[in-house]
This record gives C-alpha cells, structure tokens and sequence, in this order.
C-alpha cells in the first residue's frame, strides 16, 4: 500500500477552488479535505493542485525519428510540463495506421511517464487517398483519428471518414486544417514580412477555408470534427458561429499561436518555423479571445521536436515544428492568465478537463479531484519564475522558440496513477 | 560595418560612401594593371550554392583586383554532395583562417544564419528571394554614373518576376533611398501578394509608363521558382510585359535599358533592345566588379588607402 498526502495547496478542477490537502492512497484519490495525514507528505504550500494536463497534439517521433525524441524522453517532458497523459500524433515512420503499430506505441508507452493515448490515422499512410482501418484502431483504445502534419485534401473522403466514425463510439476525427494547393512551399505566413524576406508563404485562408468545410461536413454526417492548432480570427469565428449553430464542433491552439507573430521570423531562425504558421497580431488577438469566449476549448502543445542538424538548415529547408511540452501551461499562465485574458479556471480546463473529454480519456484524467477519482494530479506554483533553457529541456531535441524568455508558473509535482513521476521539479525516473 | 546581408542594413551615408568607392574602383579597373594592393594577405572565399556564372566571377574578380586571396568553394564537387550541413561546411572553412566568406544560397536568411556561427565578415551575394545587395549597388551605380547621385523625382520601372526576385527587393530599397521613384510593373500572380512596407508603387500595365520612364529593368522569369504557373505562356507573357523594339521606340532617347542578368532574349527583352544604343547591361557587369570591390574593401580594408 502506497500512501501520501499533498498538503497545503488549492485544489483547482471543473467544480471550482478550495484549499484542501489531497490523501492518495492505492493511486487514487482518497480523500480530500483539511488537516490530512500521511507518513509521506507532498509539499503544496503556494501551490495548485489540479487534475493532470492532457495534450491532444503531441509528436513523440517514435517509431521512426528516435533522434529526435523517443516515447520515454517525450513523457517525460511531458511530466515535467504538468501532463498526465498525451494524444501521440500520427506521422511517425512509420504511420499509426495500422494495428500492429498502435500496439508497439501503446505498449513502450506503458513504461512512460505519462498515459501515452494512440492517436490514428484517417487514412492510409497519412496519403488522403483511402480510409485507414479506423475500427481496428478504434477496437486498440484509438479515438482520435488525425492525419496531422497533413490535411484530408479530399471532401468526399473527409465525409466518408466522419461518416464511419459515426459507427465507432467516442471517436473524433480532428483535422489539420490547411489546404495543401495555396500553401505548397510556403515556409511562413503570408504577408508583409514574408513578402519583405522573400519567403513564400502559407496563406491564412488556406486555414479557414478547409475549416468552413469541414464545419459544413461535420453539420452534414453529424460527426463530431476537431480542428488542430487554430491560427487565424477568420477560422475562430466559423468556429464560433458553428458552435453556436448546433454543429459538433471543438478546436484547440497552441501556445505559440498565442503568444508570437510572424515578426519573429526576421531572424531567419527556424526555431520560428511551424504549420500552421505564426500569424499577425490581429490574428493572436483573435484566438485569445476565442480562448476567453469558450469557442477554443483547448491549449495544446503540438510538440514537435526536430533534431539540432535539421533546425540548423536554412528557414525555407528546416522542419517546421517546435517544442511546447514544458513551455506551455507557463506560457498560459503567463501570457493569458496574467494579463487577465483567462481565469486560472479557464486556463486550466483549456489544458486539462477539456482536452480530457474531447479525448475520451475523461473517466481517468481532468476528473474532478475527489475520493474514488485516479490520482492524475499536477501541482504548480504559479508565482515560481524561470527562465526557458534548450539545453536544460528533458526533450531529446532543443529546438524552443523561448530560449532565454522568463517565465511565471512552474510545475512542482505531477503524479500519475499515484505515482511520483515529478518531485519538485525533477523527473523521478 | 562587418557584414553586407541587406540593403535595409545601409544607412545613406553608408550608400553614398559605398557608391564613392565603386566610382575610385571603376576608375582602378579601367588602369592598364588594374590591380591594387588593398587586401593583400587577406583571404576570401566564394561559397556558392546555387548556380551563377556572372556573381561569383564578378565576386571573385574584385577580389582579386584588391590583392585578396581567393578561395573557390564549388558545391557540386564538395563536401555537401556527402551530405554535409550548412554549418559545418561553413565551419571548416572558417577553421582554415579567412576574413569574408560571400555566400550565394537558394534560401532566403542562409548569410544572415552563417554569421551567427562564425566570425568571418559574409556577403550576401543573393539569398532565395530576399536579398541581392551587391547587385543593388552595381545597379543603383550605374544609374548614377549617368544621372548623378541624387535620383529624387526620376521615374524607374522594374518589370517582370518581382514576387521571386532578391534583385527588385534589394533594387526598390536602394534607389528609393536615393531618391528615386520607383514602379514595379508586372501581372498580379507575378508580385507578392503585399507591397505593404516596399518604398514603390505597382503597376498591370507597362506601356501608360514608358514615355515618362528614366530607367527600365527587365527581370528574368525565374522557372525554377514555380513562376512559370503563373501565368498563361511566355508568348501573352512577352506580348503583355516584354521590353520589344515597339516599346523600347517609345522610351525617351536617354532612358536607360538594364538587366541584371541572365537574359532571355526573347522573352522579356527583345535582342536588338539588349544590344541597342540604351542599353548599360554591360556597362552593368563592369560596374559589378567596381561595386564589389567597394563592398569588400569597406568589410575588410578600411582603414587603409583604397588605392
């Protein structure tokens, strides 16, 4: 029998906030409330204790891109970071459209320091030419079918995709919005700066146009559709507008799409290069209001680690992509609860309750922190300040957008299943 | 002054004083040795990824016309047809002890990184299609050699391949700076979707513009980089934009015809108008050497005498 008790922090989850300690015994929770003892206390004195983060939108390159990062080095950023559990992203090599692969994912993921949760394909080799074997898939656990780091070009195969999730409970078919034809060789958002640097760009209609289809299919089949990584004002305003019209709708962004612009692709560093790419300040301002109006239900992460060699080719040449494991529920508290565009409640569900029901994985991760529940527990110190260093991240790449930015919010504890995967601040094992 | 990435870099004194010394360059090149001993004992290296004939010859030229040691980098027999990055080839080079590195690369933003990993001074001999700034100054030069210095109210087109040009980006900075009124002139598909920040104006038609014009640039349709799509044919591409004899009758007597180079007769520039009496695309190659005589000796020599 293991037991301990998280003593002397504010308990934050979907039912509200009060100062509690948290008895885990057994890797659940078992009881909350003041004054608790254990032999075994976990110091939360300043601190929130919440339900572990979930990231619907995590790379973890393994199999297939081991340099980059593996499913151990992934996790445990992902601890680091305050995440329970991770929605690992499709395009490895190879793909996670096939059984046998989902398998071998799932089953090196039992070892890590998070719930690492199959996403699968959509289709076939991520080729948007045919229909991956999405019930195989959904019979392994899978309810988040994506073809990420690729759009389902297609119409008709896109209806067809949310037509047969229909037969398999819980799914969603999550979208990476971009049309392929208005952004082939695009690096960066098309605009002034791109037009400045000779840079071809990747307009932000491209976003919004597969969006506003895809809203029309999902009203069509009545799936449900998620749209990953929302970038632009156009797309949360269908986003809005559809929700508000009934339509089984929910979309996420990551945090670099609320906290830099294409400006910082001057540099020509391609730590600033990713797709959906950053946008225009009008654009930030948008998705920051479509976090504090509730039509973005989601922060999450879309890590990318890319190897040092490949960040190092020039901008039109690298990998897009960016680290966003350890960075993120900082940068939420910084940029959006700080400034007081969210509510530390709101925050915390864009990164964990939230993300836990559009997974299906809410039974065991964004509970409410009470008796019986599993013990997927972050606790963070929102006034701790640090500073980002690529070298000190626990992922296996380095390539942050943040090197030297001073943060405020740090996780000092993430337990999962009962189990102290963090400890003031340093991974376990 | 260490590194030549942009025009946007160049303060006007900067330019005037770059200008000043390509005329005293252009005036050592026309000697009968045209050689002077400015760079003598220092080493620079031509690094170019991407194909050119008439830059890395002009670049290396000047080099040696200032004494400089020169060493050719040529990709297509190197160390990065094994697979070698950017930055350690660029780190070997710089281990072997040199002073400038000019760097030609297919992507935008590659010499702006290189000076981040090493210490030479790196000339930005055209970057994807950022930034030709050399050619900027070989082409600001040449205007002014006919002109003057101060260009304010003259009336220059830049027609053609805009959207993937580094000249006509690095050509709208420089001779706006010095006054000069600029128009790039081409079909919407072939300019960048926003000339929002661009010190010119644009234009879909070339002949309103022609009578009025001091200076007309054609630009080469660059196939390589997807223009091609971009419009229906090179013949409605010609009929519409090219520089033919009919419209060259139309320029005034003294306007100035150029090109940077490579031409398509043909295409945008018809043979007789690049071989008639208004054209300074030679006296452009020329004036090249001078220019970038000029660059590396205000990178590498100053200080010193320049002649």
């Amino acid at each position: 029998m293991s037991e301990f008790v998280i003593r002397g922090g504010e308990v934050v989850d979907a039912s509200g906030r009060r100062t509690a300690d948290v008895l885990v015994r057994d890797g659940v929770v078992a009881e909350v409330g003041a004054g608790l003892e254990a032999a075994d206390v976990l110091d939360a004195a300043g601190a929130i204790v919440t339900p572990g983060f979930v990231d619907l939108h995590t790379h973890l390159r393994e199999p297939g891109d081991e340099d980059a990062e593996t499913i151990e080095t992934g996790s445990r950023a992902a601890a680091l970071g305050g995440y329970t559990a991770v929605v690992a992203m499709p395009n490895t090599r190879p793909p996670l459209d096939d059984p046998t692969v989902v398998r071998a994912v799932l089953a090196i993921g039992t070892e890590a320091l998070c719930e690492v949760v199959s996403s699968g394909c959509i289709t076939r080799g991520r080729a948007g030419e045919a229909l991956a074997p999405m019930g195989e898939l959904h019979a392994l656990g899978v309810r988040v079918f994506t073809d990420d780091g690729s759009c389902v070009m297609s119409a008709g195969l896109m209806r067809r995709a949310l037509e047969y999730s229909r037969g398999l409970p819980g799914a969603v078919v999550a979208q990476h919005a971009e049309d392929d034809s208005m952004c082939a060789g695009g690096s960066m958002h098309e605009g002034a700066v791109s037009s400045r640097l000779g840079i071809p760009g990747r307009p932000g209609e491209a976003e919004a146009i597969i969006v506003a289809r895809d809203i029309r299919l999902a009203a069509l089949t009545g799936a449900r559709v998620h749209f990953l990584h929302l970038s632009t004002a156009a797309s949360v305003d269908l986003v809005r507008a559809a929700k508000r019209d009934g339509v089984p709708v929910t979309c996420e962004v990551a945090p670099h799409h609320f906290t830099l612009t294409d400006e910082a692709c001057a540099t020509f560093d391609p730590a600033f290069k990713v797709h959906p790419p950053l946008r225009g300040a009008a654009d930030v301002e948008a998705v920051r209001a479509g976090l504090a109006d509730g039509t973005i239900d989601a922060i999450a992460t879309d890590h990318a680690p890319h190897t040092p060699e490949t960040k190092e080719r020039p901008f039109e040449e690298a990998p897009p992509g960016m680290l966003g494991l350890e960075t993120a529920a900082a940068l939420a508290l910084t940029e959006l609860v700080e400034p007081g565009i969210l509510t530390l409640e709101q925050a915390l569900a864009a990164l964990s309750w939230n993300p836990a029901r559009i997974a299906g994985i809410d039974d065991r991760h964004g509970r409410t922190v009470a008796p019986g529940a599993p013990a997927n527990l972050c606790v963070l110190d929102p006034a701790a300040t640090w500073t980002v260093d690529p070298m000190a991240l626990a992922s296996r790449a380095h390539n942050t957008p943040y090197a030297g930015r001073t943060l405020r919010g740090r996780v000092r504890h993430t337990v999962l299943r009962g189990e102290r995967v963090v400890l003031d601040g340093r991974a376990t094992r | 002054m260490k590194h030549l990435l942009s025009i946007a870099d160049l303060t006007r004194s900067d330019l005037d004083e770059l200008l000043d010394l390509a005329a005293s360059f252009l005036s050592v090149t026309q000697r009968e040795t045209p050689k002077v001993p400015a760079l003598r004992g220092r080493t620079v290296v031509s690094l170019f990824f991407e194909d050119s004939t008439r830059t890395r010859l002009s670049f290396e030229t000047a080099a040696k016309r200032l004494s400089a040691d020169v060493m050719v980098f040529s990709v297509a027999t190197s160390s990065v047809k094994k697979g070698e990055g950017l930055r350690d080839t660029v780190a070997t080079i710089a281990a072997m002890g040199i002073d400038a590195v000019v760097v030609r690369h297919a992507a935008a933003g590659a010499p702006r990184r290189i000076t981040e990993w090493i210490d030479a001074s790196i000339v930005n001999a055209g970057d994807g299609r950022h930034q030709h700034p050399t050619q900027a100054l070989l082409d600001a030069f040449t205007i002014t050699q006919h002109r003057g210095r101060d260009l304010s109210g003259m009336r220059v087109a830049i027609v053609g391949d805009v959207r993937n040009s580094r000249v006509a980006r690095s050509d709208v900075q420089a001779l706006s700076m010095l006054g000069a009124e600029v128009t790039l002139v081409a079909p919407p598909t072939l300019l960048p979707e926003t000339l929002e920040g661009w010190p010119c104006s644009s234009a879909v038609d070339l002949d309103p513009l022609l009578p009025d014009l001091d200076a007309v640039m054609l630009l080469r349709i660059q196939h390589e980089r997807d223009a091609s799509t971009r419009f229906p044919s090179l013949r409605e591409y010609t009929a519409r934009y090219g520089l033919t004899e009919a419209r060259a009758r139309r320029l005034r007597p003294d306007a100035l015809i150029m090109h940077p180079g490579p031409m398509n007769r043909g295409v945008e520039i018809a043979a007789a108008v690049a071989d008639g009496p208004q054209s300074v695309i030679g006296e452009q190659v020329t004036n090249g050497v001078a220019a970038r005589m000029a660059v590396l000796w205000k990178l590498l020599g100053a200080g010193g005498d320049v002649v």
